[in-house]
């Protein structure tokens, strides 16, 4: 059993973050190398050259046009992979390839699939098409966490955490008092859990970034789609406020909360977190807060879960736990990833 | 929210006013439970101890 989903499709990056240079990442254990070719998409490939595992990423290693010479000694390889050249020699050994990556861009994020590429099934990654629709300013992040991946899968899918490591920022009482609805659906492979508090304080997260203020209606939709994409549907209106029969929703707030966590190591996750709302479009002032209120509620969590990690490092294996009501989603979450952990 | 359109869903309400849990399995089988552990090991016997 793999300690990570295989076959899969994870994040590894935005795509603001690869322009034609040189970049690395390490993805499930895996270090990947990228760079934007002249032509604006993107490659994939293991950050190590065949001959003696040099990183490619790694000075002098450099770009040229849109060929990787290693800065060990010199072997060449072209936008998909293969060796194109290597010192001192006409002839490139046969097996003198680096086998790409299945890569996508899509909603922002640069997409890679790790796993057998003859299972990449482009339309099988989940979407998060806020990201980059012109109804919504977003504001994104990355931060890394010293934990293992599934602390992060625990801790997203219990909100009821929010009233007391995040209280004064996203937390208020209501959070945790509230009871939760779950679901998962088993063919879509989508684990929901659905909080509704319809009379609620409004934490500065969302009272000054509205303006609403006195008490709101707070809905959180959790919509997880294991391994990597997390989704908040975050609705925020006055109190007594509902959607219209006809789905409109003209007296709410909407932000769309999202995660992609990404397995580093077995210890270590890249935590990507992405908050796009449907209010203040393009409001700088409004943008900057949101951008500094979330990232210290990540780092908030960040902080914990570092800890959580060094005590769960420190005892044996499948120390006991206790599960209460509001561990329901999560344990779905950990049920479900088990089964795919499993199948690799 | 986006409605879930597979087939095979479990639904778990947590009863209002109460501390228990409302599971209803994808075979219409339904059951209450105080603990969400206890509560998933019955979901996941599907079909066993699931009488609609």
């Amino acid at each position: 059993m793999s300690w990570f989903p295989r076959d899969q499709w994870y994040v590894a990056a935005y795509g603001s973050e690869i322009a034609h240079d040189l970049f690395t990442r390490t993805v499930c254990g895996e270090p990947i190398l990228f760079w934007r070719t002249r032509d604006g998409s993107v490659t994939a490939m293991p950050d190590r050259c065949v001959h003696r595992r040099f990183p490619l990423s790694q000075p002098p290693s450099r770009l040229v046009d849109d060929q990787v010479v290693c800065g060990y000694h010199g072997f060449t390889y072209d936008s998909g992979g293969k060796c194109v050249a290597v010192p001192g020699q006409a002839r490139i050994p046969r097996t003198a390839r680096l086998l790409p990556y299945p890569v996508v861009e899509q909603d922002s994020f640069v997409w890679v699939f790790i796993g057998d590429p003859a299972n990449a099934d482009a339309s099988r990654i989940p979407r998060a098409p806020w990201l980059v629709d012109p109804g919504y300013t977003t504001v994104c992040g990355m931060e890394p966490l010293g934990a293992r991946y599934g602390l992060l899968v625990d801790n997203l899918l219990d909100l009821s955490h929010e009233t007391y490591l995040h209280g004064g920022y996203i937390g208020t009482p209501e959070v945790a008092s509230t009871p939760i609805n779950t679901s998962v659906d088993e063919d879509a492979g989508v684990i929901s859990v659905s909080r509704r508090m319809d009379d609620a304080e409004c934490p500065p997260f969302y009272s000054k970034s509205t303006g609403l203020q006195g008490r709101i209606a707070r809905w959180q939709d959790i919509e997880y789609m294991p391994p990597c994409l997390y989704t908040l549907h975050s609705r925020i209106a006055p109190v007594g406020s509902v959607p219209r029969a006809d789905g409109t929703d003209p007296d709410a707030f909407h932000v769309e909360v999202v995660y992609a966590i990404t397995p580093e190591t077995e210890t270590s996750t890249h935590d990507f977190w992405a908050v796009a709302r449907d209010f203040a479009l393009g409001d700088e002032e409004v943008s900057a807060f949101l951008a500094e209120s979330n990232r210290t509620v990540v780092l908030q969590d960040v902080e914990a879960l570092n800890v959580l990690e060094k005590v769960i490092a420190a005892e044996p294996e499948g120390f006991q736990e206790l599960s209460i009501n509001i561990d329901t989603g999560g344990l779905a979450a950990r049920r479900v990833l088990g089964r795919l952990c499993e199948k690799s | 929210m986006k409605t879930t359109t597979g087939r095979r869903v479990f639904r778990i309400h947590w009863v209002p006013g109460t501390d228990r849990l409302h599971a209803t399995c994808h075979c219409a089988a339904e059951r209450e439970f105080e603990d969400p552990v206890e509560l998933w090991e019955w979901l996941l016997a599907h079909p066993e101890g699931h009488t609609p």
